[in-house]
């Protein structure tokens, strides 16, 4: 026998043994790389794959429910908040999650990069079994703001002795076993969860950047379970009869942020006439292929309380757009683009492919405004380039993927993106104190009554004044296998749920 | 032999300093604010950037002048510490173990893919060139050469993977999941590698002194053994020092489609990035391993070709 056929061998002998050691494994892929473990950086994918937990969690339907705290209350003033640890709930070390090491944890993760940031907190101490976070003034939203995965709550052996994460060692039902940054985490139940033993002892997680890989790795069985499926592998996979195909709508919106202090959107009818030129349903339909996705107000059906039904949708209508574009001084040059005081209306978006629509789409909007006699350059780079062009002010146009969940109250999205000076990935150049004041008011009101009409008087400014164009909305496609069963969604994308999942018999 | 090492350590060592320097002064002059793009690697797209670079800015020390910032690094580099990554905040040295280590076995297996099929191709085409084997040779290898790596292995995926179910379609630690990447590689490198030693062969097989060797009546089989392969494997042995360092940086899109860690797609992400760190310390260790292969392929083409010793 030579070398070669040697090797043939060893190289068959390899496939039909390893096929039976991976029955075992939930496999799971996703697109996300674990790049560095500090929570505020990848701590999502620990939050998702139930690794650690966050004091406060979401249930499927988007409403706050307990998570390792049990439950939680605020003081008649709205400055002090409780948060009741559950008794039962142990760190993969063995150490036992307490108020004290909780109230620690989530101080070091106030000093790092997060939400936390954004909330007004005097301090965060601990009282018995409780978790007292004080505040500086009043803000309802904040155990939402305990949802997001820069929260998550670490045995205090996590840290180095400069308060730097050097391993995850949070309580939920899984443990790692072995990390592989950036492309791979392997679990193993951690024996102890306070929610009792999960269906399936041992996880495994692969990142496939490439649509096209997790669509085959679904097809050929290897993954069990399939996250962020691209819609034109999804028409494919759904022909197959080995595979379960679900969409979730999340609340991610993809809108044109435009500088309203720069000459060319500084009008109101200007910024109107762009988003009567954006033929919404051309794209969804081919782009993320589903005419339901055309945003016709910034907020998705999925999101109760803030998407308005009865608001007059942004439709498109190019002449009323050509209308609106001459009520604004600007009229047709020699080259067919409009031109206002000898400026010619020429533009440049920027937009990056962390979304591999989005470059596809600032190309059809391309053509479309071209149709009215707006000349826009697209330009593909680097996401940082947007807040940085915000920032310095020299920002046109941009075409951006905004979630409104990051924390899972859209209040927490609405303050960066709205407040005073507008935001990275919300207004430029557009301040209006009218949506300021209402955006302090719901951030300090709880009572969902209360609410209901502030955030339909938020929806209807931003549909009036347009700061933003809403142009799609989104879906998340999760395709599994008929190897495991009671596979949930999780439009939030907090929890995968993976502890339910069981083997189909 | 002595003078051989010798020289190729002071090439080492000017490679070092060179490419230490030219990768810090490039990833400097790149336009974008560094802490922009540290910020947007580490806290990803949905994130309050600004913010957070602000932070990165404070705690990397980005605003001290350049000239210390370079010395740091020298000076660590000269306690072989190649620094931490501004992204992950792994040390650059664990990030390269599994990153290059995994690009390196990558690059190790393609080759040996290459090797059993390319050459022995190229002496079966270059023994009779204009043949049948040499034109079904031709075909072959224009073809592989002619499709994109990216479709390769999308076709080998749908075929061994989702059709045959014999081996794992992407992922990375068991040895059935680096037959295919390696396999995708393999093919194109054996594509180009089969015509090379077919020319050689060819040249080799019309020369005085092969056309002699037969005519005195040696048998084929030692006619090639002793007269062909020395003669047509130096050009091949040369070639396969280039192609083993093309594997090493230039597979990013086969790394990325197989979902393979490799350095690739690593060091794309670090310049994307601003990871300086990241990307000093893969540009030196690839740079060294240009020189030791660089040297390896002298010194075997040396001992198959002593002629060039003795002028």
């Amino acid at each position: 026998m030579n070398a070669a056929s040697r090797l043939a061998a060893a190289l068959l002998a390899g496939c039909v043994a390893g096929t039976g050691a991976l029955a075992q494994t939930l496999n799971v892929v996703g697109p996300w790389e674990i790049a560095g473990i500090d929570p505020a950086q990848t701590g999502y994918v620990f939050s998702r794959m139930q690794v650690a937990e966050t004091l406060v969690t979401t249930e499927p339907s988007g409403q706050l429910a307990p998570g390792l705290a049990e439950s939680w209350s605020v003081d008649a003033d709205g400055l002090t908040w409780r948060f009741a640890l559950r008794g039962n709930a142990v760190f993969h070390d063995g150490t036992p999650v307490t108020a004290e090491i909780a109230a620690r944890s989530l101080e070091r993760a106030r000093d790092g990069v997060g939400v936390l940031e954004q909330v007004p907190i005097a301090e965060i101490t601990h009282d018995g079994p409780e978790v007292v976070i004080r505040l500086n003034s009043s803000f309802a939203a904040l155990p939402a703001y305990l949802v997001h995965f820069s929260t998550i709550i670490l045995a205090p052996s996590s840290y180095d002795d400069a308060g730097r994460v050097t391993q995850i060692l949070g309580s939920g039902p899984y443990r790692i076993d072995r990390l592989t940054p950036p492309l791979k985490m392997e679990l193993v139940e951690s024996g102890q969860w306070w929610g009792g033993s999960p269906g399936i002892a041992e996880v495994s997680y692969t990142a496939a950047g490439r649509d096209e890989t997790r669509a085959i790795m679904a097809e050929s069985g290897e993954a069990d379970l399939v996250f962020s499926v691209l819609p034109v592998s999804v028409d494919r996979l759904r022909r197959n009869p080995d595979l379960d195909i679900q969409i979730a709508t999340i609340p991610r919106s993809r809108i044109v942020k435009l500088n309203a202090a720069s000459p060319f959107f500084d009008d109101i009818a200007e910024r109107q006439a762009i988003s009567h030129a954006i033929d919404r349903l051309g794209i969804s339909n081919v782009i993320p292929r589903n005419p339901d996705l055309a945003a016709t107000q910034l907020f998705p059906p999925a999101m109760p309380g803030w998407h308005q039904a009865d608001l007059p949708p942004l439709e498109h209508d190019a002449g009323r757009a050509a209308e609106l574009l001459a009520q604004a001084g600007w009229t047709p040059g020699s080259d067919g683009i409009l031109q206002q005081d000898g400026r010619r209306f020429s533009v440049t978006l920027l937009t990056y492919s962390n979304w591999p629509e989005l470059p596809p789409i600032a190309t059809a909007l391309q053509a479309q405004l071209r149709e009215v006699g707006i000349e826009m350059n697209v330009a593909v780079g680097n996401s940082s380039e947007i807040p940085a062009r915000h920032q310095d002010g020299t920002l046109e146009m941009a075409l951006i993927s905004r979630l409104y969940s990051i924390v899972p109250d859209p209040i927490g999205a609405l303050l960066t993106d709205y407040g005073p000076g507008g935001g990275d990935w919300g207004a430029t150049g557009w301040d209006n104190d009218q949506m300021q004041a209402v955006i302090a008011d719901l951030a300090a009101t709880a009572d969902p009554e209360a609410r209901a009409p502030l955030q339909r008087r938020a929806v209807e400014i931003l549909q009036e004044e347009l700061p933003g164009i809403p142009v799609t909305w989104s879906e998340l496609a999760i395709v599994s296998g008929k190897r495991i069963t009671n596979v949930q969604v999780d439009p939030l994308e907090v929890n995968y749920g993976l502890a339910a999942i069981r083997w189909a018999e | 032999m002595r003078r051989f090492l010798l020289l190729r350590l002071a090439q080492a060592g000017i490679v070092t300093l060179v490419v230490g320097a030219a990768c810090f002064a490039l990833m400097r002059m790149l336009p974008g604010d560094p802490a922009m793009r540290i910020a947007a690697g580490r806290y990803g797209p949905d994130a309050q950037i600004a913010q957070a670079a602000e932070r990165v800015r404070l705690e990397l020390g980005l605003d001290r002048p350049l000239a210390v910032q370079f010395l740091d690094w020298l000076g660590d580099l000269a306690r072989f510490d190649l620094g931490h990554s501004l992204v992950t905040g792994a040390p650059v040295l664990e990030e390269l173990k599994v990153q290059l280590g995994a690009s390196a076995w990558l690059a190790f297996w393609a080759v040996a893919v290459s090797l059993l099929i390319g050459p022995l191709a190229g002496v079966l085409a270059g023994m009779r060139p204009g043949g049948m084997a040499d034109r079904a040779g031709l075909a072959l290898s224009i073809g592989l050469r002619a499709v994109p790596p990216f479709l390769l292995a999308l076709g080998l995926m749908l075929v061994f993977a989702v059709g045959l179910r014999l081996l794992p379609a992407a992922g990375y630690g068991t040895a059935r999941q680096m037959v295919l990447p390696a396999l995708t590689l393999g093919l194109g490198l054996a594509a180009v590698s089969s015509r090379v030693t077919r020319n050689a062969v060819a040249t080799v097989t019309h020369a005085p002194h092969y056309l002699f060797a037969r005519h005195k009546g040696l048998p084929e089989a030692a006619l090639i053994r002793r007269h062909g392969l020395r003669n047509a494997a130096t050009p091949v042995i040369a070639y396969l020092g280039v192609q083993a360092i093309y594997l090493v940086e230039g597979v990013v899109v086969v790394e990325s489609i197989f979902a393979f860690p490799g350095i690739g797609h690593a060091l794309v992400h670090a310049i994307v990035e601003r990871d300086v760190p990241m990307v000093q310390g893969t540009a030196l260790v690839m740079g060294l391993m240009f020189v030791a292969i660089t040297a390896m392929v002298d010194a075997i083409t040396a001992w198959l070709d002593p002629r060039p010793r003795s002028a």
